[in-house]
């Protein structure tokens, strides 16, 4: 009797396998410091809009303040309602944080710089992304709370409402690019990125990645006023970080794949000798910062939606205008003879 | 060649177990350093003050079984369209009025649900 795989276990195998979970940690442990300053960046850019400081006592400019947030959490008791269903409660948060944290495998960060470059990346982003709202049903259900159920009901419906006209968005990006490898869409956008020929999708892109993610102008799953914090209201401490984690690096992974869908992934915006010469990864950041100060923007500047503003918004305007888009951008790559291209 | 596509999913697989593993571990630095002290009113669900009355599982609206029918319409075409994008460059102008059949036939559903109110929220 053998042990089956067995031979799988060489000593190649092992450091393969080690090499990956090496790659797997550089991209992780970044994108927690990341999650971490963008609270910070957030709080003090919606404090500057609003003319306060925002958060400046712990360490030098406040700069200690993430940090001292992450720590304070951790020391606190986890409390799980005595009404809760536990092991759907403690799932949840997992299964909320994991897939934001997945989705990173297949955003390219430059030229071949991709943990696992597969051919249907744009259809594993679209996968991987709405497994969250698994977890924010769940959570909201789990915790047997009033407040929760309402915000997890609300939050799933806004969620798979946008999902519809952000899948026709993407679509009309392969249609350009023929292709969903995202390397090739980035590549594709050597000429001119697609934000330029499909700017009316790209603004719905924009709005519904926010919705998408539960942020500022929709963000009534938590509406504080009337829901007091949505599907998390009962957490506390680290699974309630978790949610915390796993919405911002939501919002970081929603600017990575509008940069490398609509605004040419790593590519210099003009490529000048100088432009070209500085690396990729460079101007990826420098995208992904952008979309996520339109994020902040947005929720410093807007006044939050109505509920059935929202519904309206998703299924009467943005589902005929997204299908609407996608069947000119296909007339007119027929017209202009662009297929096969 | 079959080895050769999956084995580009295994950074993946690792990718899922050691953000999972992540997760699961932070989750009990708390159970370690954090203190415990429970008390009936720690542990009832939060609802602002009273105690809490009525089964929180209770009825909700109809219309989000609406929206969740809707959606499962709607992402059926987002993925049914997907292998019609992929494979545009090669269907030529027949697959291109194929969809488009298709898609005016979706159109008259469309039009039919927006006329009923399926898609009022008030």
């Amino acid at each position: 009797m053998t042990i089956p795989f067995l031979e799988l276990l060489t000593l190649e195998n092992i450091q393969a396998l080690g090499w990956i979970v090496a790659q797997v940690l550089t991209i992780t442990l970044p994108l927690f410091l990341a999650v971490a300053y963008l609270t910070f960046a957030e709080r003090k850019i919606i404090g500057a809009m609003q003319l306060r400081i925002g958060p400046n006592m712990v360490g030098p400019k406040g700069l200690g303040q993430p940090i001292a947030d992450a720590v304070k959490l951790m020391f606190k008791e986890i409390i799980i309602p005595s009404g809760a269903s536990k092991i759907p409660f403690i799932i949840a948060p997992v299964m909320v944080m994991v897939p934001a944290l997945m989705a990173w495998a297949v955003i390219p960060f430059d030229k071949g710089l991709v943990l696992a470059d597969i051919n249907l990346g744009v259809l594993y982003l679209l996968a991987v992304s709405s497994i969250g709202i698994y977890g924010v049903l769940i959570a909201g259900w789990a915790s047997n709370s009033k407040y929760p159920f309402l915000g997890a009901v609300r939050s799933g419906a806004q969620m798979i409402s946008y999902e519809v006209s952000m899948g026709l968005t993407v679509m009309t990006v392969i249609l350009l690019s023929g292709s969903m490898n995202l390397t090739a869409i980035v590549e594709a956008q050597q000429g001119m990125w697609y934000m330029v020929p499909l700017f009316p999708m790209f603004i719905v892109f924009l709005i519904s990645i926010l919705a998408e993610t539960n942020r500022a102008p929709f963000d009534l799953p938590e509406g504080e006023a009337e829901l007091v914090a949505g599907f998390h209201a009962e957490y506390s401490s680290m699974p309630f970080a978790l949610f915390f984690l796993g919405e911002y690096a939501n919002m970081i992974l929603m600017s990575g794949i509008t940069a490398v869908l609509f605004m040419g992934g790593w590519l210099p915006p003009i490529s000048t000798p100088l432009f070209d010469a500085v690396p990729g990864f460079f101007w990826f950041s420098l995208k992904v910062a952008f979309v996520l100060f339109v994020f902040l923007w947005a929720r410093a500047t807007l006044p939050r939606f109505r509920y059935d503003q929202l519904m309206r918004l998703g299924w009467k305007v943005f589902l005929p205008f997204t299908l609407l888009w996608l069947i000119i951008v296909a007339a007119s790559m027929h017209i202009f003879g662009l297929v096969g291209a | 060649m079959e080895n050769f596509t999956l084995s580009e999913y295994l950074p993946i697989l690792v990718f899922l177990i050691l953000a999972t593993g992540i997760a699961l571990v932070s989750m009990l630095i708390p159970v370690v350093v954090a203190p415990k002290k429970k008390y009936d009113e720690k542990t009832s669900a939060y609802e602002c003050g009273f105690e809490a009355f009525d089964d929180a599982r209770s009825k909700f609206d109809v219309r989000f079984y609406l929206v969740a029918i809707l959606f499962i319409v709607f992402d059926l075409e987002v993925a049914f369209l997907f292998p019609w994008v992929m494979a545009f460059g090669d269907i030529g102008l027949f697959g291109f009025f194929s969809m488009m059949l298709f898609l005016f036939v979706l159109t008259v559903g469309f039009i039919y649900e927006w006329r009923k109110g399926a898609l009022e929220w008030e």
